[in-house]
């Protein structure tokens, strides 16, 4: 019986997992599953995953979520080639570093700045303060910043010469605000050669085609139904507002 | 050159990396950090992490930032017992499936209420509003409830019959509203029965050494009257913990 990875391609870490996968030639049954439509709360999802949230995985009975808990486990047990998560214990360190960092920092401010310039005004018809919107952005330039300055420092990748996890998971988190139609890779040269390397190193194909529906959010906002996503809005606008 | 750690153990994730290292008796320089006193923030400290947080770990040339980071590079270098972060596939996936998830969670909203109860009123002049000390307490409700209810189940610790990182990332993090007075362990057997045997795997007399600045958090507003930071650290501290 085939892995099973229950996906919601929205969702960055949906994508880091979706990405590694295809990249190591894991073989595994995509169960689509839309967050939009409320499909994590379904009673049988909640058996997989009761935090209800994507990604998760089962692998035959056993049911793991988080994405980076869900790769280190696919890592080891196919054996994927070292460079993604590094043996080496001062490399190894350096992705762990990130991939800690990464939660509280790029990850929350590129999902807040997808949310406030699209999904609140579009999807739930809330206009979004000027105020929020300038230290929304502030903070997501000081962590674009950050991973500049600390973690790529004049290196290739953020574990050095080659990909890793690190890479794979900041790349699919920057891409969220550039889905709401902010190129964040503008005037970042250093950013946007990190960007075309790790593309490159995924395969760009791949890359698109993960990013297709995210890139595609502008305009697929107009067209779906967003009342399951209303039902939400208090806590929505709770978090990020 | 010993390994250097620099820690304020004011902070949740400063008393995990201590307590592993005192526990697994890790040779250390402990390197004190005074975040009060806004050390974090001059250039002494800027030269050894940019990103201004602790803990820190600094092992010859080799500078490493992020607790999670620093408690397996330890693990690994200093072949810590296997419970702590074990090899088994299924185990260890459980142990990473917790730190990953507690970042945005328990952390989170324990974090909160400490800053709501103990620095608010002394940075702002005022208490925190009620909408949002509530809101803070309900995450933090939801939180547990998961923790209980996934995490733990009928398990000893989260892997199952020996304690890992997770038990002891989640304990000093729940601490935190502890020493605020806050007891997030009330009404919660199961919870408080977890909390028991965590420490008695630690060993009390290194819980309670470790949590001691933390249940002295009272005099804070004091201390920060008393160095003449507050301005300095006012805005610095509100962007963290908006």
């Amino acid at each position: 019986m085939p892995l099973e990875l229950f996906l919601d391609l929205y969702s960055q870490p949906c994508r880091s997992v979706y990405i590694f996968a295809k990249r190591n030639n894991i073989k595994f049954d995509f169960k689509k599953i839309s967050l939009f439509g409320g499909e994590q709360y379904a009673e049988e999802f909640g058996k997989i995953n009761m935090i209800r949230k994507a990604p998760a995985m089962r692998d035959v009975d056993f049911c793991l979520a988080e994405s980076i808990a869900i790769m280190t486990y696919l890592s080891e047990k196919f054996q994927t080639p070292d460079h993604w998560y590094p043996a080496d214990i001062h490399k190894r360190a350096r992705v762990n570093e990130y991939l800690s960092w990464q939660h509280t920092a790029i990850r929350l401010q590129g999902a807040k700045v997808f949310w406030l310039r699209l999904l609140i005004p579009k999807m739930l018809g809330e206009e979004v303060p000027k105020e929020k919107m300038a230290a929304a952005l502030e903070d997501l330039d000081g962590s674009l910043k950050l991973i500049e300055e600390k973690f790529l420092e004049e290196k290739p990748f953020i574990a050095g010469d080659e990909i890793s996890l690190a890479d794979l998971v900041a790349i699919v988190e920057i891409m969220q605000p550039v889905g709401s139609g902010l190129n964040v890779f503008e005037g970042r040269p250093k950013l946007s050669a990190w960007r075309d390397r790790v593309r490159a190193a995924i395969g760009p194909e791949l890359f698109d085609e993960t990013h297709q529906i995210v890139l595609n959010a502008q305009e697929w906002v107009n067209t779906m139904d967003g009342s399951t996503v209303q039902a939400y809005k208090p806590k929505i606008l709770r978090l990020f507002m | 050159m010993t390994l250097e750690l620099f820690l304020d153990l004011h902070s949740q994730p400063c008393r995990a990396v201590y307590i592993f290292a005192k526990k697994e008796n890790i040779p250390f320089e402990y390197k004190k950090v005074d975040l009060a006193s806004g050390q974090q923030y001059r250039e002494e400290f800027g030269q050894i992490s940019i990103v201004r947080k602790v803990p820190v770990l600094k092992d010859g040339d080799f500078i490493l930032t992020e607790s999670i980071a620093i408690l397996m590079y330890l693990a690994e270098k200093f072949g810590t017992s296997d419970h702590w972060y074990p090899s088994d596939l299924q185990k260890k996936a459980r142990v990473n499936e917790y730190l990953s998830w507690q970042h945005k969670a328990v952390r989170e909203s324990g974090s909160k209420i400490f800053w709501f109860r103990a620095m608010v009123p002394i940075l702002t002049g005022a208490p925190v509003e009620q909408e949002r000390m509530d809101s803070a307490v309900e995450d933090l409700s939801s939180s547990l409830t998961v923790f209980e209810e996934k995490f733990l189940q009928k398990r000893s610790f989260i892997t199952g019959q020996d304690i890992s990182l997770a038990d002891l990332v989640a304990l000093v993090e729940l601490m935190q509203p502890v020493g605020t007075g806050f007891d997030v362990f009330e009404g919660r057997p199961v919870l408080s029965a977890w909390r028991d045997r965590v420490k008695r795997e630690i060993g009390e007399s290194l819980f309670d050494e470790a949590h001691q600045v933390l249940m002295n958090a009272h005099a804070l507003p004091q201390v920060l009257k008393d160095n003449g930071m507050l301005d300095f650290l006012k805005p610095r501290l509100k962007k963290l913990f908006n």
